[in-house]
């Protein structure tokens, strides 16, 4: 793998070259037919969705669009959803449920979409809601986190049987422009956040959030997207038929979430003092 | 039990040494009345008469924080607390630069151990597993011992088929323990869904400020959802919000009342009729938050 700062892996996650959502349903899924719509008022064009096949078997694929034309990214806020593009996931996923197809979900988000009427209509509530989905259901579930991972709404598509990142992608409880801002209160100490954060790939693998790391090519995936394509290929071959022998998907993501951050717990009896 | 009390009795006595030890005593009520200054009007009220109140302005209904043990002995009934793991912490994750020394200074001026404190007790003669988030603590951030206090209530109260009552009070997730942090939405998320799952009654309590991977988890997730009168509720943070959209938002956006009328409470209660309010929703859901088995 290739040696790069946290910077500059952060910056390789938001290239606008970089291969996202749409550009993986296409390279490696056939007779994608797209769902749309929250069918409660709206539909966010920042989550696409629907049923697709992979190697011919049908799986429900969920992600963050970001848009390539600048019309199509002001549409998705930058990739950055709003309540209505969580509710479209829980739908797509409860399908998935009912009829019994595996879901694999691309998140590539620098966060919810921070907006007057988002929150009016239920952010947070949207997002617990998925967390919440994601922890019942009894399909399998495989997270690619591709490039961006930022927040809570990265996670609420992230609960994943298996987390794999791609070497560049980045994955994180905030942007590292608002954690300075929240813990230095000045944005601009970004590439600083960056160094303490730990949120390469790298770091997630030690941390236990992540299962699997790809590598990309030495600059980037964007500048060889096929060899890209065919690494994360054969991951989720693999990862998918791991799941399949995973009798109860449910509470095997259960034990996973559980356990997050638990070997750093102590109890008074252990504490030093 | 006794032993538990002997040693609580003692981390008070330790703590109210160091108080002591650095700062002047109080101003004892020799005559002259004491009076702090009302956050929300900036009248001058007597101590006395905060304390009355539950830390409610007599002026402006304005509703102060209240610290974990403090809402809790102010609503359950005398005698039944039983703290929750009251000792369970986490060590410092990322090695982030200061954090440990951060959290040694907030327990030694909250006497808690952490954002949250748990327990086991009645309420109006209802047994229930309580949960309280103390904003003063790190701003009532969610880290990984804190995720896992509420996690472990959710079981605590599906085992013993429990009612669960959260007061939550959050800033979101804790910077410091960074990803881990984040991680602790979903673990929280899933322990209340079993919980739930299971048939027990979730009653979710949003008090000033609820914001951010809290509003995002937990928070959200209530059979039922009350808050206190003026409570900031949101995800994003105002600031955050004027920054992207670039204007200045409307007075009352985010706050309970805003909540309300937006669909996402069953209600606003004033601190003074919380506890009457959940006794009656306990109730009206039977003994062990509407099991039958």
């Amino acid at each position: 793998m290739a040696e790069h700062t946290p910077a500059r892996r952060v910056a390789l996650a938001r290239e606008p070259g970089r291969p996202g959502t749409a550009e993986f349903l296409e390279a490696l899924f056939t007779d994608f037919f797209e769902q749309r719509g929250d069918r409660l008022c709206a539909d966010d064009p920042a989550i696409l969705g629907g049923v697709a096949l992979f190697h011919g078997r049908p799986v429900t694929v969920i992600g963050h669009r970001k848009g390539r034309t600048l019309d199509q990214n002001l549409a998705c806020h930058f990739g950055m959803p709003t309540p209505e593009g969580y509710r479209k996931a829980q739908r797509l996923m409860k399908a998935a449920e009912k009829f019994r197809r595996p879901i694999i979900t691309f998140v590539d988000t620098a966060g919810a979409y921070p907006g007057l009427e988002a929150e009016a209509r239920g952010q947070g509530e949207a997002i617990a809601r998925c967390l919440a989905l994601m922890s019942s259901l009894t399909v399998p579930i495989i997270t690619l986190v591709i490039g961006e991972g930022g927040s809570g709404g990265a996670l609420a598509l992230a609960m994943g049987n298996q987390v794999i990142m791609l070497e560049n992608a980045v994955y994180s409880v905030l942007s590292p422009e608002g954690f300075a801002s929240i813990l230095w209160k000045d944005s601009s100490r970004a590439q600083e956040a960056c160094d303490v954060m730990k949120l390469t790939a790298a770091d997630l693998l030690e941390l236990g959030v992540a299962d699997q790391v790809i590598p990309e090519p030495e600059e980037g995936a964007h500048t060889d997207p096929q060899a890209v394509f065919r690494a994360v290929d054969a991951a989720l071959t693999a990862a998918l038929s791991k799941t399949d022998g995973i009798r109860a998907p449910a509470a095997h993501r259960y034990r996973k979430y559980r356990g997050m951050g638990a070997r750093w717990l102590r109890t008074p009896g252990k504490e030093k003092v | 039990m006794e032993n538990r009390f002997a040693q609580r009795r003692q981390r008070l006595l330790e703590l109210k040494v160091r108080r002591e030890g650095q700062v002047p005593p109080p101003a004892r009520l020799s005559g002259k009345q004491v009076f702090e200054q009302c956050p929300g009007c900036g009248q001058p009220v007597p101590k006395v008469q905060w304390v009355k109140s539950q830390y409610v302005c007599p002026h402006c209904g304005h509703h102060r924080p209240l610290g974990g043990y403090l809402r809790l002995s102010l609503l359950l009934d005398p005698g039944t607390f039983q703290e929750l793991d009251g000792g369970l912490t986490a060590a410092n994750p990322l090695d982030f630069p200061g954090y440990d020394q951060k959290l040694s200074a907030a327990r030694r001026t909250t006497g808690q151990a952490e954002a949250v404190v748990a327990a086991k007790g009645k309420l109006c003669g209802i047994p229930l597993v309580m949960a309280v988030m103390d904003s003063r603590f790190f701003m009532g951030s969610m880290g990984i011992a804190v995720g896992e206090k509420i996690a472990r209530a959710a079981d605590t109260a599906r085992r013993g088929k429990l009612p669960l009552v959260i007061f939550c009070a959050s800033g979101g997730a804790r910077m410091q323990e960074g990803i881990l942090s984040l991680m602790q939405m979903a673990k929280t998320a899933q322990a209340i869904q079993r919980f739930q799952e299971a048939g027990g009654l979730y009653i979710a309590v949003l008090t000033h400020p609820t914001t951010g991977g809290v509003t995002a988890s937990f928070a959200s997730l209530g059979d039922i959802t009350l808050a206190e009168p003026g409570a900031l509720i949101g995800f994003a943070g105002p600031r955050v919000i004027e920054q992207t959209i670039g204007e200045k938002l409307p007075q009352g956006f985010q706050r309970a009342e805003y909540l309300l009328d937006h669909g996402f409470l069953d209600g606003v209660i004033p601190r003074d009729q919380l506890k009457e309010t959940l006794c009656r929703i306990l109730r009206l859901h039977g003994k062990g938050g509407g099991r039958r088995g």
